[in-house]
């Protein structure tokens, strides 16, 4: 119910903002010649600006290679961006170094897809869960070890588990392992990056709950990336859309599905394969021609031109800025 | 209400002579901690130009299932009992070299990983070549001229250039396609795709799905879809089996499992999936996670989790029939 009271609470004010995204540019150098020197860069994340408001959860979703997951990682500031401003609590993260940088740290935490390359296999889950909150200065032992056992109690893992080690864990506990590491940090922004891809539907459904749960127990703001497109409407308030490093698209979750206004957006939402026929039927397939284009090489003017039906010589020419295309909603598309 | 899609109409349940029956199917797995019975007592019938999906979490045995059907399941795994009819001749009784005619022939197979099924070191034409030439006494000329076909079948443009590229030219969407071109190299009666767009974008997803469907119409074909995405399956089949713990829960037709399941498994995976305007309702849950193989309850593999068990579940539910020709294996159906 909490959901539907969020839903109607007054348009945010700039205080609000947790997190505001600005111009951000991540790129990837390409190495070549025998010398391995650069000899280009795939902008993996090409000026790339949102926000993200208290309490909210933002999902983004794209196809491999559409920048998504680098944009998580730069904002948890696992990958340094080339320019732009990541804004968390007023602070400019990338401006921040040493001890300053640290302690946003602990207000940014991270949730991986892969439940068995993401813990170490070597320690055991206690110290897993433990590690963040020794190096952010819990140093009394036992303080840490009944913090660790409270928060695999929340995750719903029997606390004496802290002492096994991970592979004595299915994929969803272990997934479960991981979001209590990033929650006992008592983090206010946790990135989900592909939190279940790579779950069973019946563990997945446990791990969204649960998810769920622990952002109205704990007040956190989530930036959720998945390339799952019903699990990201399922999880979030607001959508945004991203194609070879760019934002394309953004708008509420509930507008976003009902009303897609960027070509990309209409047939990335028409190829869901659904299960109920009813829902099917109502729907326009749309089959996009083609691949994506190689981020080495993208296209001149709007990257999707060379995939959309509705590309004009306008498109060829000039890239579409991200524009206000009705309430709360903003697509980067000539035509929308 | 759905009955009018077209799955429901194009899936009248023939009473011919099926293409394949699979029989009490078992395959086990030894490990270093006991037998694991990856596949325990299966039996379903494809019809022929029939598709059939089976769906089911990992380790549910649909994948070994199809290993099985194709006699691709090496030591430490073995098929101690069952039988699988293949027009008429058992394929378990057959010597390795009649299996391999009829491998690539008669029944192929499409994997998941498209790249790891590709020999990266000849060209994609060569290999195309290579099964037509394995199986008919034709010329080179003649294999790659068939290869170019074949490329244009399933859609792949410029088909008489990217016959020359390496599997690492092409994109994953393009690799899955040469698969499908290999498959459909001998106009095989039965067609099996493992996960065949698992490792693939959804728009790229979007037009295999697509093509394969075009085909069927195309090429009479039997398919059967091996996937855990119940979207694909209802998208694709007229069939479905779903598995859990290697056994059959519950086969009928789409509109009967997607619209009315019976088994409690498929309820409960059904409504687990989160669908458009789900939002602020909590997701339904099967509590619990999926035994491990090697501790698989006795009776129903499901029961362990199954919100609707009974003392009697500890035996394996007989196969029940019911009034619209689907079959549970759930003693919920017991009259």
């Amino acid at each position: 119910m909490t959901e539907v009271l969020s839903e109607q609470q007054p348009a945010a004010t700039a205080s609000d903002v947790l997190l505001d995204v600005r111009n951000l540019k991540t790129y990837y150098p390409v190495l070549g010649g025998v010398m391995r020197r650069r000899i280009g860069w795939v902008k993996a994340v090409d000026d790339v600006s949102f926000s993200i408001k208290q309490g909210e959860t933002l999902g983004l979703v794209g196809e491999s290679g559409c920048g998504k997951t680098t944009t998580g990682r730069s904002i948890a500031r696992l990958l340094k961006p080339q320019s732009g401003q990541i804004i968390f609590e007023g602070k400019d993260l990338l401006a921040l170094k040493g001890k300053e940088l640290k302690r946003v740290r602990r207000d940014l935490q991270i949730i991986f897809q892969d439940p068995y390359s993401s813990l170490n296999p070597r320690m055991p889950v206690g110290e897993i869960i433990g590690e963040g909150l020794m190096v952010h200065g819990m140093k009394d032992r036992r303080e840490r070890e009944n913090t660790v056992k409270y928060f695999l109690d929340v995750v719903g893992l029997r606390p004496e588990y802290a002492r096994r080690y991970p592979h004595e864990f299915s994929g969803g506990q272990r997934q479960r392992i991981g979001i209590a590491r990033a929650l006992a940090l008592r983090p206010k922004l946790i990135v989900c990056d592909e939190p279940v891809s790579a779950l069973d539907v019946s563990i997945q459904s446990q791990v969204l709950n649960l998810l769920k749960d622990l952002q109205k127990e704990f007040g956190l703001t989530y930036l959720f990336i998945a390339h799952d497109l019903s699990v990201v409407e399922y999880m979030s308030d607001r959508v945004g859309v991203m194609y070879l490093g760019k934002m394309v698209e953004m708008a509420e979750a509930i507008d976003l599905y009902a009303n897609p206004r960027m070509p990309y957006t209409q047939a990335l939402l028409s190829a869901i394969p659904m299960a109920n026929p009813a829902m099917r039927s109502q729907r326009q397939r749309i089959v996009l021609q083609g691949d994506v284009p190689s981020p080495l090489n993208p296209p001149s003017g709007c990257p999707f031109r060379t995939r959309c039906w509705m590309a004009q010589e306008v498109c060829v020419e000039v890239n579409p800025p991200l524009r206000n295309v009705g309430p709360e909603h903003d697509a980067a598309c000539h035509f929308a | 209400m759905a009955l009018e899609t077209e799955q429901a109409q194009r899936a009248p349940r023939q009473e011919g002579t099926p293409l394949l029956q699979v029989k009490d199917l078992h395959t086990n797995f030894q490990t270093m901690d006991g037998v694991v019975k990856a596949v325990d007592g299966v039996s379903f019938d494809i019809q022929p130009g029939a598709s059939v999906g089976i769906v089911g979490e990992s380790g549910s045995g649909k994948s070994v299932t199809s290993l099985s059907i194709m006699r691709l399941v090496e030591r430490p795994g073995w098929i101690p009992s069952g039988s699988i009819i293949f027009q008429g001749k058992d394929l378990l009784k057959l010597d390795d070299e009649q299996m391999r005619r009829i491998r690539g022939e008669d029944i192929a197979m499409v994997f998941q990983e498209p790249m790891s099924a590709l020999n990266p070191v000849y060209t994609v034409g060569d290999q195309v070549a290579e099964i037509v030439r394995a199986h008919h006494r034709v010329g080179k000329r003649a294999a790659w001229a068939r290869a170019v076909e074949l490329f244009k079948l399933v859609g792949i443009p410029a088909a008489d250039r990217r016959v020359h590229d390496y599997p690492h030219n092409l994109s994953g969407g393009m690799r899955q396609r040469v698969m499908i071109a290999m498959a459909l190299a001998n106009d095989p009666d039965l067609l099996i795709l493992d996960e065949p767009t698992t490792a693939l974008d959804v728009t790229i997803q979007a037009q295999i799905l697509d093509l394969v469907r075009n085909l069927r119409e195309r090429v009479n074909t039997a398919v059967l879809l091996i996937t855990h995405d119940i979207g694909v399956v209802a998208e694709m089949c007229d069939e479905i089996i779903v598995m859990y713990g290697g056994k059959i829960m519950e086969h009928g037709t789409t509109h009967q499992i997607i619209d009315d399941p019976k088994h409690p498994y498929t309820r409960g995976l059904l409504a687990a999936i989160p669908a458009m305007g789900m939002k602020g309702q909590r997701l339904t849950v099967i509590p619990g996670t999926v035994p491990s193989p090697l501790r698989m309850p006795s009776g129903c593999p499901f029961r362990t989790r199954c919100p609707n068990v009974m003392d009697v579940c500890s035996n394996y539910p007989t196969l029940k029939t019911l009034d619209d020709g689907r079959q549970v294996y759930c003693w919920l159906y017991e009259r």
